[in-house]
């Protein structure tokens, strides 16, 4: 009893109830992804056979873990963050040597039982809390360029070893570290600078050479306009535009011709450019000639089949949707993986557009939560942490959804709390929970 | 120094909003305003199966099926589950070679690809399938066995009739107005054709989920939407199984027809057509070929004499004449003509008696056939002053012609039934020119010789009308169709009596006794029958082929009883010689077996034997067969010449001296394939253009 109270007290039960809300919708979906009309449930739940058998499993484990999270002190993360940074690290570098293959990703590593362990997915804790312990240090000054490029580096290492085990999906998630750093005071100019190569990216993409050209001739002409004053009294400013104009330009070439063409995959290619309705013509002749085998071998594949099937799936819906078990792609197996990075496809076709949009609504409110709770931190180590889990989070649920609905290409990404998998529903209940363990302790200062 | 930045927190919820926003905003345009998703999602998840009812099935008078359905099987294979099946006991069992085997697998799996089931054997033979069967287990899941219903005639007989039930083709597809579908059965002649409506019954369609490998996986929306499929309904008609079967029996190895009518009923009793062919041979896995044999055959099988034989009528039009004659008041019951062996004022037609007294009235006229009488009374009829000129006595003939069912098509229940012809002015206008013919020209006429041409199936009909007193109904051979309603008016049109003349009965009743005097004594004495009083014409009917004269056809056209008539028929046996010696004794069997269901005394069944032993084969269809082996020989020894001549070039070639031959050297140029060096990555899981089994 007295143990109970002890957990309890301070926990934002708000956050505890959307957390178990979300984690039994996922449930519901798993299960609806994979139950079929004369399954006996009680059996294959018990046999642990099924993936929605198993998320209970999960579930339960998930529980305990979020327990032991709230019985330990928060003043433990706070002493342990940089040691537990390294530790992941370490085992990223270690799933090189002995990792697992699943999925064509060399990122897992086995636990035995069945079970496997993808360090990546940890490791997003581990460098939220490195973050948070950085930013506290009292000796830290976040103007300087040096401590920038610290903090940079600590969240991108993590990032560029996720590249390297081809989790693409992943290594995106640790650029949401930028917003929290933001928030901490990271000069608006690089969120800026940022931004602006997203847009001249997909500039890149959509527009031919010529109109690019003029386009950022026309922004050079008006920078030049209204900074007549500046550019007469140092000319050297104008070549700068002039020399930044023409790397500008050759970012158009970069990324058509050597990011396309040579650093990624043609699928992978393939996928982007379907987004903006784009049909991928290889330049490159060594790509010609792959090309041409493709078509010789009659084996042409269909790089987009996923996002045309879970665009189906989702747009077939409607406002109601068909009801629980009765989505007939969901139930045919037409949209692949779809227990785990495709899930919201199935919520989708079976409870449509107000099933989806409580499903939003439901996320929405969990991240304004967090955000409060952020906000309502005496300690800065507390609040970097809660925007970490925060900018986790949305970049989580941004890059999925968005994939599935055709906004972003393909990527290898959960959805957060609802998708089947162990690692990362252990992964999102300890980023919470120890959320939730320093905001119980927020009069406290950690440091 | 964060105090400074707290403003930033509404910046960093801003874009928190911005990012729900768009996606809120993209689903609501996926799945609110468009529609093509929920289209696409039902294409390809839902499939719509069409559930085929069994046929109707054909009874005859007496509630014997004469089809039926048998259900057969089909051994179906699934390839991509073939992984560890005993091939080789299964070719043990279907009698083929591993590499047969190898081969059926692989037109499998480029027809229907490897996941959906394709025919493996079509329709097992009994024995195979009971050997399969009590196998099956050691094959599953990768073989199975499928029902699939066909058609079978227990009596190996009325094929012409019946039909056959064949795949629709693409012209079919299209004069249904794509009711049918590809890969369906229907009915494609006779009966089956004809009564295809009623005898298909209702098809059903079933909506089942599939997943995404083409496999079902259980009724959509637990069959709601299903609607059920009705069963064919079954005929009865008016064909006596066993009379047909004695008829084909007879006419086994001649050329020609026998068609036998109900004359109260206009109901068809037999109808059949020398050559035929057994029913079953175009059912099952040999149908195709069986039908090319048949369809080639010099002596067409295929064709239904009956209804599609035209030929001129011969001598048994004579009691028509008599009775266009009478009616038209010309002559009376006793009018006499006499004949010296030749029809004088035009010098001819010849007669085949010259006996003085032998056409001293009607009656004997028509029992010892005159010819020289029949001219005349033709010319009589043509001639005729009320009608002014020979060509409105012509066109009134052809009126009684037509009363009579003769020059148009009657309207048989059977598709492709032929019209004969009825010559008129027109007609000898353009042979001989306007005003340049006389009756004396076309008195042949009058002995049913000449352009006059009627099928077994309008004689016949001919005679039921003679055999009623002047009425008759559209011959036909459905009675009635099970669970008949008022929708059902196909049959209507077999119910309506049609008297189109109105001659007294008094006419009739001298020709039937002349018809009477036939089989007494007459030309036709085989033909009677023991405690029946048959009425009878017989025909010998002069024929050409290509300019030269041919065996005459043996024809009878006969009803018994007199006064209460059962059957009329019509016999013909072509390029066979007498009337009274082949069409006759077959015409009278027939009628014995149809009136007493039996044939009485040793004698007469030895006829039987007799007669169906008996092989006449037409001169034109030996020539026919002739010129075909001939073609065929002749391709034959060309190609024999062929590949005599290679192989003697191939000898003076020998391999010493030949040069070794080497492949045309070309450089490739060296090119690395980076999709087999790169390892597969994470993206891969998403590459489900082939797809894979889940695994969990």
């Amino acid at each position: 009893m007295e143990k109970q109270a002890t957990i309890g007290k301070g926990v934002d039960t708000v956050t505890v109830l959307l957390y178990y809300a979300l984690v039994l919708v996922g449930f519901i979906a798993i299960f609806s992804v994979e139950f079929r009309m004369g399954d006996s449930f009680v059996q294959s739940l018990l046999e642990l056979k099924k993936n929605y058998s198993k998320q209970v499993l999960f579930i339960g484990i998930s529980s305990l873990v979020a327990v032991f999270v709230l019985l330990t002190d928060s003043k433990f993360f706070t002493a342990i963050a940089n040691l537990l940074y390294m530790g992941g690290i370490l085992l990223m570098l270690l799933t090189f040597v002995i990792g697992k293959d699943i999925s064509g990703s060399k990122s897992w590593i086995a636990l035995g039982g069945g079970f496997n362990l993808q360090p990546a997915e940890l490791c997003k804790v581990f460098t939220a809390l490195a973050l948070a312990k950085y930013l506290s240090r009292p000796e830290t000054e976040f103007k300087t360029l040096r401590s920038h490029l610290i903090a940079f580096a600590l969240t991108l290492g993590p990032a560029v070893l996720s590249i390297a085990q081809k989790e693409t999906g992943l290594a995106l998630v640790y650029f949401s570290f930028f917003l929290v750093m933001y928030r901490e005071g990271l000069p608006a100019i690089y969120l800026i600078v940022g931004f602006s190569f997203v847009v001249l990216f997909i500039s890149s993409i959509v527009l031919s050479f010529l109109v690019y050209a003029i386009a950022l001739a026309i922004i050079a002409f008006i920078i030049i306009y209204y900074f007549w004053r500046q550019f007469k009294r140092n000319l050297f400013l104008l070549l700068g535009i002039i020399i930044i104009y023409i790397a500008l330009l050759g970012f158009h070439w970069f990324v058509n011709y050597v990011v396309f063409d040579k650093i990624l995959k043609p699928y992978q290619t393939a996928r982007v450019l379907n987004m903006f309705g784009k049909t991928y013509i290889p330049k490159s002749p060594e790509r010609i000639a792959q090309f041409e085998k493709e078509q010789a071998s009659g084996k042409k594949k269909d790089y987009t089949y996923n996002v045309k099937q879970s665009k189906i799936a989702i747009g077939s819906g409607g406002f109601a949707g068909k009801g629980f078990l009765k989505g007939v792609t969901t139930q045919g197996d037409f949209v692949p993986e779809q227990h785990t990075d495709f899930i919201f496809t199935a919520i989708a076709e079976s409870f449509g557009f107000w099933g989806s949009a409580l499903l939003l609504g439901l996320y929405f409110f969990l991240l304004y939560r967090i955000t409060a709770i952020a906000e309502r931190q005496r300690s800065t180590f507390s609040r970097v942490y809660a925007y970490s889990v925060a900018c986790i989070l949305l970049f989580h649920i941004m890059i999925n959804i968005s994939m599935t609905i055709g906004l972003m290409p393909v990527i290898g990404i959960t959805l957060p709390l609802l998708s089947y998998g162990g690692s990362s529903l252990v992964t999102f209940t300890i980023l919470i929970f120890i959320m939730l363990r320093l905001d119980a302790d927020r009069s406290m200062v950690l440091r | 120094m964060a105090e400074f930045n707290q403003s930033r927190q509404i910046t960093i919820r801003l874009i928190i909003a911005i990012v729900f926003a768009i996606i809120l905003v993209r689903l609501m345009t996926l799945q609110l305003f468009t529609s093509k998703y929920a289209k696409l999602a039902n294409d390809q998840a839902i499939l719509r199966k069409i559930v085929y009812p069994s046929r109707g099935i054909i009874f005859d008078r007496k509630g014997k099926a004469i089809l039926d359905n048998v259900t057969m099987y089909d051994l179906m294979v699934t390839p991509s589950q073939l992984k560890g099946v005993d091939t080789f006991s299964l070719c043990r069992i279907l009698e083929i070679d591993t590499a047969e085997f190898k081969q059926r697998v692989l037109t499998a799996i480029i027809k229907n690809s490897r996941n959906r089931p394709s025919v493996f054997e079509a329709l097992l033979t009994p024995a195979k399938y009971a050997k399969v069967n009590e196998n099956l287990f050691r094959f599953q899941p990768a073989f199975f066995l499928q029902e699939r219903p066909i058609r079978s005639y227990p009596f190996k007989a009325a094929a012409h009739l019946l039909g056959y039930v064949g795949e629709v083709d693409s012209g079919m597809l299209k004069r249904s107005n794509f009711f049918y579908q590809m890969g369906d059965f229907a009915g494609r002649s006779g009966l089956e054709s004809y009564y295809e409506k009623v005898l298909m019954g209702q098809r059903g369609i079933q909506y089942i989920l599939r997943d995404n490998f083409n496999r079902p996986i259980g009724p959509y929306e637990n069959g709601e939407f299903d609607t059920a499929s009705v069963a064919g309904r079954h005929l009865n008609t008016y064909i006596d199984i066993e009379v047909q079967q004695l008829a084909e029996k007879l006419m086994h190895g001649k050329v020609g027809s026998v068609v036998a009518i109900e004359p109260k009923t206009g109901g068809i009793i037999a109808m059949t057509s020398g050559p035929t062919y057994d029913p079953n041979e175009l059912t099952g896995t040999e149908s195709r070929k069986n039908f090319s044999r048949l369809f080639l055959d010099a002596a067409s099988p295929l064709l239904n004499r009956g209804m599609q034989g035209v030929y001129p009528p011969g001598s048994t039009f004579k009691p028509l004449g008599a009775l266009v004659a009478l009616d038209e008041g010309l002559i009376t019951p006793d009018f006499g003509y006499a004949c010296f062996g030749r029809y004088g004022p035009c010098g001819r037609p010849a007669c085949t008696h010259s006996g003085g007294g032998h056409a001293a009235n009607l009656s004997l006229s028509i029992a010892n056939s005159c010819n020289s009488y029949y001219a005349h009374v033709l010319r009589m009829a043509l001639d005729n002053k009320k009608f002014g000129n020979i060509e409105g006595g012509l066109m009134k003939w052809k009126e009684y012609m037509s009363g009579f069912g003769l020059g148009h098509r009657l309207g048989i229940d059977l598709p492709g039934e032929y019209s004969g012809y009825i010559p008129d002015t027109a007609r000898y206008n353009k042979v001989f020119r306007k005003g340049g013919w006389s009756s004396c020209t076309i008195a042949s006429l009058g002995i049913g010789q000449g352009e006059i041409q009627a099928t077994p199936l309008q004689m016949a009909n001919a005679i039921c009308l003679i055999a009623n007193r002047g009425w008759y109904y559209t011959p036909h051979f459905v009675k009635d169709i099970e669970g008949e309603t008022k929708e059902d008016t196909i049959l209507n049109k077999y119910r309506q009596k049609i008297s189109p003349l109105h001659i007294p009965n008094d006419y009739y009743q001298a020709v039937i006794d002349g018809m009477e005097m036939v089989v007494t004594n007459g030309t036709a004495r085989n033909a009677a029958i023991d405690g029946y009083a048959v009425c009878a014409k017989t025909g010998t009917v002069e024929n050409y082929f290509k300019n030269k004269k041919q065996q005459n056809h043996s024809f009878f056209v006969a009803f018994a009883p007199k006064d209460d008539p059962k059957i009329a028929i019509c016999v013909v046996v072509e390029n066979a010689g007498f009337g009274s010696t082949w069409a006759a004794p077959i015409a009278s069997l027939l009628m014995e077996k149809f009136l007493n269901d039996s044939i009485a005394g040793d004698r007469r069944k030895a006829e039987i034997e007799r007669i169906s032993n008996v092989v006449i084969t037409p001169a034109r269809i030996k020539y026919e067969m002739h010129k075909r082996d001939s073609i065929r020989q002749a391709k034959d020894s060309l190609q024999r010449k062929r590949t005599r001549l290679d192989t003697t070039a191939i000898g003076f070639v020998h391999p010493s001296t030949t040069l070794p031959v080497k492949q045309p050297a070309r450089e490739m140029p060296q090119r690395i394939n980076w999709f087999a060096i790169l390892p597969a990555d994470r993206f891969n899981v998403y590459n489900y253009t082939q797809p894979q089994q889940r695994t969990a």
